[in-house]
C-alpha cells in the first residue's frame, strides 16, 4: 500500500465501520417561543444500522428523499446524529460533536468525493491548492514535501501535472473529477465516501473514473461507501448494497444478488424501473405515486405501505423488522422470502 | 492576478476606452497625491495679500485666493489629503464591514441579529447628517472624518458581504473544507472570504468617489478639515462667497477637481466590476 | 404518410469571441407521425442545439447557416419570427430538463396550462381552466381540480415534469421535442413520466424527438435512434437494428462504454481522445476520425450520409 501511515490499533480489526440504530430528526419550522406544542419532526434517517468491513465497497441506493444524503453527512461527521452510534474501528464517533471533529486525528481517515467536482472545489483555488488543502490542514505539510505529495496524488489519479495550476472552470468534467479524487486520497483515508462521483460525467469518462476508483482501492487499501442513483454502476463497483426508503434500510445484501433477485417490493420496483437494453419491461412492477411524507411518520406502519404492490392490513399496523436471510441478505418486509 | 485576469483586463480596457481614460486619470491623481507637495510651485500656506484675488495667469495657473495663496498649489497639495481620507475610510469600512458581513452571514444566530440591528440603526439616519453628527460630537480631526465616513458606509458593506456569504454557505467546497479539517472560522476565512473578495473590491472603488465627496462635503460646511489646511471642500466653501463678485476661479478650480476625481473613481469602479465579474469571463 | 418533420443538410454556427463554432454540420433526419426518434449523444454532440435551432430558440450568437427543416409543410429555416411563434406551442412543443426551473414560479400550474389553451386554441378563460384540469388528469396528477391551483414550488420534480408535459401537449401538437426530460429525476419517476409521454403520443398520434445522453433510455422508449457526435449524426437506424448491429465505430464504442444490468467493469471500454475543437477552420470531414481505431485514408474524404441497409443510414468511411 503506497504511502500509508501505519494503521493505528483502534482500526486494525476487520470491521471498519459499525453503524447502529442511527437516527437524525429535524424539527420542522422555527421553534416558536409561545407555541407550547412539540414541533413536527422530519425523520431524515430512521434507525439505520449497517456495517462496512475493511477493504469492502458498500453501495447505498434509494430515491431522492430516502435519507442517503443525510446518512452520508452523518458518516462523514458533518452533522450530528439525534440518536444512535457510529463506531469507526473501536472508537465511538458520535460522542465527538461535528464542530470539533475537524481537529480530530480520525478526520483524515474519513474523506469524501463529492458529486459535482466543480461545486466542491473552491473556484478561487487551483487544482494544486485544492489537493494540498487537506494535507496542509491535517498533516501540517508545507513546502517541497507538500508539493511532492500533491504531485504524487495527481499521478495516482491520472491527472497530468501541467493541469495542477489550472482553476476548476478551466478543467473538463473528467479532469475535475480526478482533482476531487486526488484531494480525497491525499491524506490516505481508511474510509472514502463517494457521493454520486460520476453522475455529472459522460458515459465514456465515467468508465475511466470507475476504473481509477477500482485501482485506487486495490493499491491504497481504502474501503468505499458508494452512493449512486445508477444501479448498474453500483452493481459494477460494489460488494454489498444497502437500499434505503424514507429514511429506513429496506434491504441489504451482495450487490448482484440484490439486483438479480430482490427480496423487498421496493427494491423490485426500483430494479424494474431501470431502462434495459434487452427491452424487457415488467409493467406490473411499475411504482406509481410518490413516497409518503417524512414528517412525523407513523411508527407502526411500514413506510412503503400504500405505494407497495403487495400490502395487507398488517403492513399498516406493524413495522417490519430487518430480518436476516441466507447469503448475508436482509430485508424489512413481512413477505420477504430468502 | 493570474494571467487570465491580466488578459481579460487588457481586453476590457481595449473594449471600453472610457475605462482606459479613467485609469489614466486615476494614475494622475495618485501621482499628484504622492508628489504633489514637492511639485507645488508655491507654498500652499504662504499668503500674500498684495496678490489677492488675481485671475488665472501664467504665474498662477488657477489664480490666487482672497489672501493671495496660489490656488493651483493648494489644489495639488489637497489631493493627498482628500484621497488619503477617502482611501483610509474605504480601507476601514472594507475590513470592518466585510468581517461583520462574513460572520453574520456564516454563523447567523445572535451575531447576525446584533449586527443587523447596528446596521439598521445607522441606516435610520440620513447618512450625511449622521456623519456631521459624529464629527461634531468627536471633534474636527482627520481621523474622525475617516471614522465618520467609514461608519456611514458600514451597512452597505455588511449587506453585500453578508449576501455573498449566505449564497456560499452551503456550497460543496465549504463541506469539502470541513472534511479537510478546517474549523468554522478557518472555513470562513480561507474558503468563503476569498470568494467574496471580488465584489468587495468593486464596492471599494465605487465607494472611493463617495468618500471623497463626503470628506469635501463635511469640510464645506465647516465640520471637516479646518482652515488653513488646503482641502477641496474648504476651498469651494471659501470661494463660494466670491462668485457673485466675479472672482469665479476661487471656487471653480477646486470644485472642478473634486468633480473630476469623483467621476474618475466612479468610472474606475465600473471598469473594475467588468474585469472582476466572473460572468463576463469566457 | 408524410413525415411530420423532415430535416436535411441542417447546419448551425455560433459566433463567439474566440471564433466561429460550427456546432451542427449537415444534420439530416425525419420523424413520422406517432414515431419516437431518440437523438443520442454525449455532451457537446449538438443534440440540444438541434432542438433549439429547429424551433427558432437560438440565442443571438447562433445562426442557421444552411439546410432545410420542414414541419408539416412549413419551412422553419426561413420562417418569420411571427410564424415560428405561432408554431411553437401549437404545432410543435418542447419540454426541458429542469422542470421546476422551466415553469413560471408565480403562476399556478392550472393558469400556465390555461395560458397555452387561450393563446393557441383560442379558448375562453373558463374553457381554458376546464381544459387545464383535463390535461392534469391526462398526465396522471391525482385530484386535478384541486391541484390546478398549486404553484410549482409545491410540487415534486416528477409532478412538475408532468405539468410541463401537460402544457406542451395541451394543444395536441404534431411534434413534441423532449430535451433530457428525465435527467435529475429518480429512475422510478422517470419510468412514470416516460410512460405518460408514450401514452399521450399513442393517443394523439404525436411524433416525439427524445434528446438524451442515456442510451438505455433511448433503447427502451424510442423506435429509432440517431447517434450524434460533435455536430454530426453518425448513425440512424431502428432501435433493434442499432443495438444488434451497430455499424459506426462511435456507436459501437458508446455501447461498449455503457454499464448494463449484466457484465463486469472489465467489460467496459472508454473512448480514447476527446471532442475536436469546433472552432478550427481545418476540421476533418469526419469529426470522429482522430479518435477512431478503424481510420483509413478514405476517411479524409468528405463524408457521405448514405443507406448501408434499408432504413439504416450512416456517415462513415469504414463501417464495421
Amino acid at each position: 500500500m503506497i504511502g500509508n501511515d501505519p494503521v493505528p490499533p483502534a482500526l486494525q480489526g476487520p470491521m471498519l465501520l459499525d453503524v447502529a440504530e442511527l437516527s437524525k430528526r429535524f424539527p420542522l419550522g422555527k421553534k416558536g417561543f409561545f407555541s407550547g406544542r412539540t414541533p413536527s419532526m422530519v425523520h431524515a434517517v430512521d434507525d439505520v444500522s449497517l456495517t462496512l468491513a475493511r477493504g469492502e465497497t458498500l453501495g447505498l441506493v434509494g430515491e431522492s428523499g430516502c435519507g442517503k444524503s443525510t446518512l452520508v453527512r452523518l458518516l462523514t461527521r458533518l452533522t450530528d446524529p439525534t440518536t444512535g452510534s457510529i463506531r469507526f474501528g473501536t472508537r465511538e464517533l458520535s460522542a465527538i460533536p461535528a464542530r470539533d471533529f475537524a481537529r480530530d486525528p480520525d478526520r483524515a481517515r474519513i474523506q469524501t468525493v463529492f458529486q459535482d467536482a466543480g461545486e466542491s472545489i473552491n473556484p478561487r483555488f487551483t487544482a494544486a491548492d485544492a489537493i494540498a488543502d487537506p494535507l496542509r490542514q491535517m498533516k501540517g505539510m508545507t513546502g517541497v514535501a507538500l508539493r511532492q505529495k500533491v504531485e504524487e496524488a495527481a499521478r495516482l489519479c491520472g491527472l497530468p501535472l501541467e493541469l495542477l495550476n489550472r482553476f476548476p472552470h478551466q478543467l473538463s468534467g473528467g479532469q475535475r473529477a480526478r482533482v476531487g479524487i486526488a484531494r480525497a486520497i491525499g491524506p490516505r483515508p481508511d474510509l472514502l465516501v463517494l457521493d454520486e462521483p460520476t453522475a455529472a460525467l459522460d458515459v465514456s469518462v465515467q468508465v475511466t473514473i470507475l476504473q481509477l476508483l477500482v485501482s485506487l482501492r486495490e493499491s491504497l487499501g481504502i474501503s468505499y461507501v458508494f452512493v449512486s442513483h445508477d444501479l448498474n454502476v453500483v452493481r459494477l463497483l460494489c460488494d454489498r448494497v444497502v437500499v434505503m426508503y424514507l429514511g429506513r434500510v429496506v434491504e441489504v445484501g451482495p450487490a448482484r444478488a440484490v439486483f438479480d433477485n430482490p427480496l423487498h417490493p421496493y427494491t423490485r420496483g426500483l430494479v424494474a424501473a431501470v431502462p434495459r437494453f434487452d427491452g424487457l419491461r415488467d409493467d406490473a412492477l411499475r411504482l406509481v405515486g410518490d413516497p409518503k411524507s417524512p414528517i412525523d411518520p407513523d411508527p407502526n406502519a411500514c413506510r412503503f405501505h400504500g405505494r407497495c404492490p403487495v400490502g395487507v392490513a398488517r403492513c399498516g399496523t406493524e413495522m417490519p423488522a430487518l430480518r436476516k436471510f441466507a447469503g448475508g441478505r436482509e430485508a424489512a418486509c413481512h413477505f420477504a422470502e430468502g | 492576478m493570474s494571467d487570465s485576469t491580466f488578459a481579460h483586463a487588457r481586453h476590457v480596457v481595449s473594449e471600453n476606452p472610457v475605462t482606459g481614460f479613467a485609469l489614466g486619470l486615476f494614475v494622475f491623481f495618485v501621482l499628484a497625491a504622492i508628489f504633489g507637495p514637492s511639485l507645488a510651485p508655491y507654498d500652499p500656506l504662504a499668503s500674500n495679500t498684495m496678490r489677492a484675488l488675481q485671475p488665472p495667469s501664467a504665474q498662477h495657473w488657477f489664480g490666487t485666493d482672497q489672501i493671495g495663496r496660489d490656488i493651483f498649489s493648494r489644489v495639488l497639495v489637497a489631493t493627498r489629503l482628500d484621497l488619503g481620507i477617502a482611501a483610509a475610510s474605504v480601507a476601514l469600512v472594507f475590513a470592518a464591514g466585510g468581517f461583520a458581513g462574513l460572520v453574520s452571514g456564516f454563523f447567523g444566530g445572535w451575531v447576525d441579529l446584533v449586527i443587523g440591528r447596528i446596521t439598521d440603526t445607522i441606516m435610520a439616519f440620513p447618512l450625511f447628517v449622521l456623519a456631521m453628527a459624529i464629527v461634531a460630537a468627536l471633534g474636527n480631526t482627520v481621523p474622525n472624518i475617516v471614522l465618520a465616513t467609514a461608519i456611514i458606509n458600514f451597512p452597505l458593506y455588511v449587506r453585500i458581504a453578508r449576501a455573498e456569504t449566505v449564497q456560499r454557505r452551503e456550497a460543496g467546497f465549504v463541506d469539502a473544507a470541513r472534511i479537510a479539517g478546517h474549523r468554522d472560522m478557518g472555513v470562513l476565512l480561507t474558503q468563503v472570504a476569498p470568494n467574496i473578495m471580488p465584489i468587495m473590491v468593486v464596492q471599494m472603488s465605487l465607494t472611493m468617489g463617495y468618500a471623497i465627496l463626503n470628506a469635501a462635503g463635511l469640510s464645506f460646511i465647516g465640520l471637516g478639515v479646518r482652515a488653513p489646511t488646503p482641502e477641496w471642500g474648504i476651498m469651494v466653501a471659501e470661494g463660494a462667497s466670491f462668485i457673485v463678485s466675479g472672482e469665479w476661479w476661487v471656487a471653480l478650480f477646486p470644485g472642478a477637481t473634486l468633480m473630476i476625481a469623483v467621476f474618475c473613481f466612479n468610472l474606475l469602479g465600473d471598469g473594475v466590476r467588468d474585469i472582476v465579474d466572473p460572468r463576463r469571463r469566457t | 404518410m408524410t413525415n411530420v418533420l423532415d430535416v436535411r443538410d441542417f447546419s448551425v454556427e455560433f459566433r463567439t469571441r474566440s471564433g466561429i463554432v460550427k456546432a451542427l454540420d449537415r444534420v439530416a433526419f425525419t420523424v413520422a407521425p406517432g414515431e419516437t426518434l431518440a437523438l443520442v449523444g454525449e455532451s457537446g454532440s449538438g443534440k440540444s442545439v438541434t432542438a433549439y435551432a429547429l424551433l427558432g430558440l437560438l440565442d443571438d450568437a447562433g445562426r442557421i447557416t444552411g439546410g432545410s427543416a420542414m414541419l408539416e409543410g412549413v419551412e422553419l429555416t426561413t420562417a418569420s419570427p411571427a410564424t415560428l411563434s405561432a408554431i411553437r406551442g401549437k404545432r410543435a412543443a418542447m419540454i426541458f430538463q429542469n422542470p421546476r426551473a422551466a415553469l413560471n414560479p408565480i403562476r399556478s400550474v392550472g393558469q400556465q396550462i390555461g395560458d397555452v389553451l387561450r393563446r393557441h386554441a383560442g379558448l375562453s378563460a373558463r374553457a381554458a381552466a376546464a381544459g387545464a384540469v383535463e390535461m392534469l388528469r391526462a398526465v396522471g396528477i391525482p385530484d386535478p381540480a384541486r391541484r390546478a391551483a398549486a404553484y410549482p414550488f409545491e410540487l415534486s420534480g416528477g409532478m412538475c415534469q408532468r405539468v410541463m408535459i401537460a402544457i406542451a401537449v395541451a394543444t395536441r401538437p404534431a411534434l413534441l421535442i423532449a430535451d433530457e426530460p428525465t435527467t435529475g429525476l429518480d429512475v422510478t419517476t422517470q419510468a412514470v413520466v416516460m410512460d405518460i409521454m408514450g401514452r399521450l403520443a399513442a393517443e394523439t398520434g404525436m411524433a416525439t424527438i427524445l434528446i438524451t445522453h442515456d442510451l438505455a433510455l433511448a433503447a427502451e422508449r424510442a423506435g429509432r435512434i440517431a447517434v450524434m457526435h460533435a455536430g454530426h449524426i453518425v448513425e440512424d437506424a431502428a432501435t433493434a437494428t442499432l443495438l444488434a448491429n451497430p455499424r459506426h465505430p462511435y456507436t459501437r464504442r458508446l455501447l461498449a462504454a455503457t454499464p448494463t444490468a449484466a457484465g463486469d467493469l472489465g467489460d467496459l471500454r472508454s473512448i480514447p481522445g476527446s471532442l475536436p475543437d469546433l472552432r478550427r477552420a481545418d476540421l476533418a470531414p469526419c469529426r470522429f476520425a482522430a479518435r477512431c481505431d478503424r481510420r483509413l485514408p478514405a476517411c479524409d474524404q468528405p463524408l457521405v450520409w448514405r443507406d448501408i441497409a434499408p432504413h439504416h443510414r450512416i456517415a462513415c468511411g469504414n463501417p464495421a
